[in-house]
């Protein structure tokens, strides 16, 4: 792609990205969030980065099958947002619904390991977020794929605090784990068909 | 009672409903609720000859719209909205109860019989779910114990079993095995028994829509919301304590005496504090209280027992 195609292509995606931002604005504009506006609030950014983190673990097994680079391109800003909708995420638990109460936040993180393990899963986040610079991945160089990796455990972490929070219906925990699983299959499948050839 | 699909111009909006109890009270006298609505309306309403509670009216009502659009009702889907969505298709008439058991004579009972048994009565209660939000809602119905009173229980009848409806083709979120359906909860005699237990038919004034429960469904306000069972077809007087729907589903997190209790957590959510439905974005949320507020009802009943052990 020639370089200005590039970077309309990353405005429409970045655009095509707030969305979710956007849609929950409407919401609340219109006094459209239902009964519990908060729990929902909540739930649409926890929704949201967990759909942009299986987009950003589909980049790598999209460029695999299609044998295009292109994929790639769009990773960063991509898993910046996931960073923004989990920081969101957050942000809404601590202070919309815990109101900055500090001492009952961490009662509820300590005492209940779906909100343990979704805490770990942010903070998880930051050091990808911190080091996505073109400046830092040439610092680090391998260490910055090594860093990196931690996105699998990270994901491992998000459908965990799904799983664990839902109270009886594991419908979406599983379709999610079920995505998440096939995009791994599909870069083990590349990673031992590269190997043998 | 007639059963029927209750069409939305016959609910009352809420803020004359308000404005009803407030007019109700300046009065100072138990006028009937329902006699004034149709005086205000001209047609007769669904609901007649119901006394007014006055005890409890200064708590803050939860709108109308609020308690039947945020439930949770499996029978009809695990989404908060799946009930008011999909619950018109249940058919509540005709409705009868079967009591049996421990009891003088099993005996069934029309939904007219039981509205016959005693005047109804509207009881504004705290509602605390096990999730952590809670509501207040204005019902209508009878308490329990003037339809047990009516089967003479024996001394055997030491629990009371409650069935809820098994209809999957009308009850879609039956066809799913979220519960091991039918819905079964239960209760011990003197909890049964107590004045505060009711069997709701109605709320704000009018028949209980399909979402909250119809055409009957139990009201224990000290206890969270789960306990409530709704679409009652069944009243068993048992021995043993009755295996209930949740305690199956999660012995670990479900008990059978699930008394609101702020100090015993729940292994997901927090129980010491809540959330108040309809308070919007900027409330804080609010300190639960030991029984739901109930304590000086109804702590008496368990004083010589560990409620972390009997959660």
């Amino acid at each position: 792609m020639p370089p200005r195609s590039i970077s309309s292509h990353k405005i429409f995606v970045f655009i095509a990205c707030l969305w979710p931002l956007f849609s929950v604005s409407y919401a609340i504009f219109y006094d459209n969030l239902g009964a519990n506006p908060i729990e929902y609030i909540e739930k649409h950014f926890g929704f949201w980065a967990l759909i942009f983190l299986c987009i950003t673990l589909a980049l790598t097994p999209l460029k695999l099958i299609t044998n295009s680079n292109k994929w790639i391109l769009f990773r960063r800003m991509l898993g910046l947002f996931v960073f923004f909708y989990t920081s969101l995420h957050l942000l809404i638990y601590l202070g919309l619904d815990y109101q900055f109460a500090w001492s009952d936040i961490k009662d509820d993180i300590v005492k209940h390991k779906y909100v343990l393990v979704g805490f770990l899963a942010w903070i998880l986040l930051i050091p990808l977020a911190v080091t996505s610079s073109n400046k830092m991945i040439s610092r680090l160089k391998k260490q910055w794929k090594k860093i990196h990796q931690l996105i699998y455990v990270i994901a491992i972490l998000a459908i965990l605090h799904f799983f664990w929070l839902v109270k009886k219906d594991m419908t979406e925990p599983i379709i999610f784990a079920s995505v998440i699983a096939i995009l791994l299959a599909v870069r083990i499948y590349f990673h031992y068909a590269k190997s043998r050839k | 009672m007639k059963t029927k699909k209750i069409l939305s111009s016959e609910i009352t909006p809420e803020h004359i409903y308000n404005d009803r109890r407030k007019f109700i009270k300046s009065l100072g006298v138990g006028i009937s609720a329902a006699t004034f609505s149709s005086l205000a309306f001209g047609k007769i309403s669904s609901l007649s000859n119901v006394v007014t509670d006055q005890s409890s009216s200064s708590l803050k009502k939860t709108s109308y719209k609020d308690i039947t659009t945020y439930n949770n009702y499996y029978e009809f889907g695990t989404k908060k909205s799946d009930p008011s969505e999909y619950a018109h298709k249940l058919k509540t008439d005709p409705w009868s109860i079967t009591i049996e058991g421990n009891v003088g004579q099993k005996k069934v009972f029309s939904i007219d019989e039981i509205l016959k048994l005693t005047p109804l009565e509207e009881r504004i209660y705290r509602l605390r779910c096990v999730e952590g939000w809670s509501m207040v809602i204005p019902w209508v119905g009878i308490p329990l114990r003037s339809l047990l009173k009516k089967v003479a229980p024996t001394n055997n009848a030491k629990y009371v079993k409650f069935t809820s409806l098994l209809r999957p083709k009308e009850m879609i979120g039956q066809k799913y095995k979220i519960l091991d359906w039918p819905y079964i909860e239960g209760l011990r005699m003197d909890e049964a028994m107590h004045p505060l237990t009711l069997l709701a038919v109605g709320l704000y004034g009018k028949i209980l829509p399909n979402q909250n429960g119809a055409p009957i469904r139990l009201v224990v306000p000290w206890k969270y919301g789960f306990k409530s069972t709704k679409a009652i077809t069944k009243i068993s007087l048992v021995e043993k304590m009755p295996m209930t729907s949740w305690m199956k589903a999660g012995p670990s997190e479900y008990g059978f005496y699930a008394n609101v209790n702020p100090k015993v957590d729940h292994p997901r959510w927090t129980q010491s504090s809540e959330r108040v439905i309809g308070e919007g974005l900027f409330a804080p949320r609010v300190k639960t209280k030991m029984f739901n507020g109930y304590a000086n009802d109804v702590a008496h009943m368990y004083k010589n027992m560990d409620l972390r052990k009997y959660f």
